[in-house]
């Protein structure tokens, strides 16, 4: 069944960036300096903008007439396939901007590869994708060096950081039979193989940014096939306020 | 529409060359260069246009607009396609549409600059400024710094002049 893990790779692309456009959005109003403010919200911006496009694509390929709305305000917590990371908690800015950093680094390289997916539908919104989270990495990378490397209680706080949501980068690249079906046919490429990549550029700006790299031990899973933590199911209720109390609300 | 009645294509592409871009008004659709192309099907006008950034709220305005406008030609039968591939660029910026940007405060984004998934190089980073040269549209110096890389609307970023000092917007490059 093709058609059933196509489906799912595509929530659980979409539901990453979906997650992580809500958390980042969370910012808005909120972030230290009017700069870095408008910097979380445009990178929200981008993410909710992809998001359209693979759940809008998720929606076609399952055929039901779902459309990337309904998918977003509709579905429960359980139907969600993010990973475990999008849904940290934002905390102070130093731990938003390691999340993002953390996550932004796979990202690129898993659009990069999806670029040539076999699938053009991917391969197209790969392409639109992979130059905005060029520029999202550039900041975050640049942001985590400078504050590593900045003062002592910069320091602390990213290092505090990185500490705990090392645990959670784990997921970026477990796959399971779905994947494997996937990458067979050329339209995805293996989990695993984006880790060297992933390695190299985050080993680079931690030791740049004076940080100390955490031992590889227990990695948190399960959001890739719908076991979350208690987190999402409070960004959901905030999410689908008005499309659960208003159904069909448009404006 | 018959075809004796229909408006030549150039005549369509003239009326998109007027219709503003919501955001940045001093420039249109066509010196943006996100309509990609212009066509009769039987008796459907289909104008293809691809998204700038992917998030920017300006989209579903600019269908609107583009819709808006032709309909007021009289074409009451219009279609809109999206077209992703190849991806909108900051390249694609008319010659003139650079202009009206410079006259209007915003600095033009300088060709061949777009973002190609390069990451940026290290000495750029630890420099800590671009290696561009970036000049101010108000007074034309290239003593400028970027503040960041995000401004006011998803297209631009912000910069500053260290010789007037005034803060301007640049366009940002993708």
């Amino acid at each position: 069944m093709a058609g059933a893990a196509l489906l799912e790779f595509l929530l659980r692309i979409g539901d990453n960036t979906l997650i992580l456009g809500h958390r980042v959005s969370e910012w808005c109003g909120h972030s230290p300096a009017l700069e870095e403010d408008i910097a979380l919200a445009n990178t929200a911006l981008d993410l909710i903008g992809q998001t359209q496009l693979w759940l809008g694509l998720a929606g076609e390929v399952e055929g039901k007439g779902r459309s990337a709305d309904d998918l977003a305000y509709l579905r429960d917590g359980y139907e969600f396939r993010n990973i475990l990371l999008v849904e940290r908690p934002n905390g102070d800015f130093g731990k938003t901007l390691m999340r993002q950093f953390l996550f932004d680094a796979w990202h690129y390289l898993l659009l990069k590869a999806l670029k040539g997916s076999s699938d053009t539908r991917i391969a197209e919104i790969a392409e639109k994708a992979f130059k905005e989270v060029s520029y999202h990495l550039d900041r975050s990378r640049d942001l985590v060096i400078r504050l590593g490397d900045g003062t002592a209680e910069s320091h602390r706080r990213m290092q505090e950081a990185l500490d705990e949501l090392w645990p959670f980068t784990g997921e970026m690249f477990m796959s399971d039979a779905l994947d494997a079906e996937l990458v067979g046919e050329g339209i995805i490429p293996a989990p695993e193989s984006l880790k060297a990549g992933w390695d190299e550029i985050v080993a680079e700006a931690l030791t740049e940014g004076t940080l100390k790299k955490p031992a590889d031990g227990y990695m948190h899973k399960g959001g890739r096939r719908g076991v979350h933590t208690e987190h999402l199911g409070f960004i959901l209720t905030e999410m689908q306020f008005l499309q659960r109390a208003y159904p069909g609300a448009t404006w | 529409m018959e075809p004796a009645l229909r408006p030549s294509l150039d005549e369509v592409w003239h009326w998109l060359a007027q219709v503003p871009d919501p955001e940045i008004p001093v420039i249109s659709l066509t010196d943006l260069g996100i309509i990609r192309d212009v066509e009769w099907r039987d008796d459907t006008l289909v104008v293809t246009v691809t998204p700038t950034y992917s998030g920017c709220p300006a989209t579903t305005i600019i269908n609107l607009d583009i819709e808006t406008a032709l309909t007021e030609k009289g074409l009451d039968k219009v279609r809109l396609e999206r077209r992703l591939s190849p991806a909108w660029t900051t390249d694609w910026i008319s010659a003139e549409g650079r202009e009206k940007l410079k006259a209007y405060g915003t600095a033009p984004p300088i060709d061949g600059t777009a973002a190609d998934g390069i990451l940026m190089k290290r000495i750029d980073r630890l420099s800590g400024r671009s290696n561009l040269t970036i000049a101010c549209p108000r007074c034309g110096s290239v003593n400028t710094e970027k503040i960041s890389q995000f401004g006011s609307t998803p297209c631009k970023a912000s910069y500053r002049c260290t010789d007037c000092l005034e803060p301007f917007d640049y366009f940002k490059c993708i």
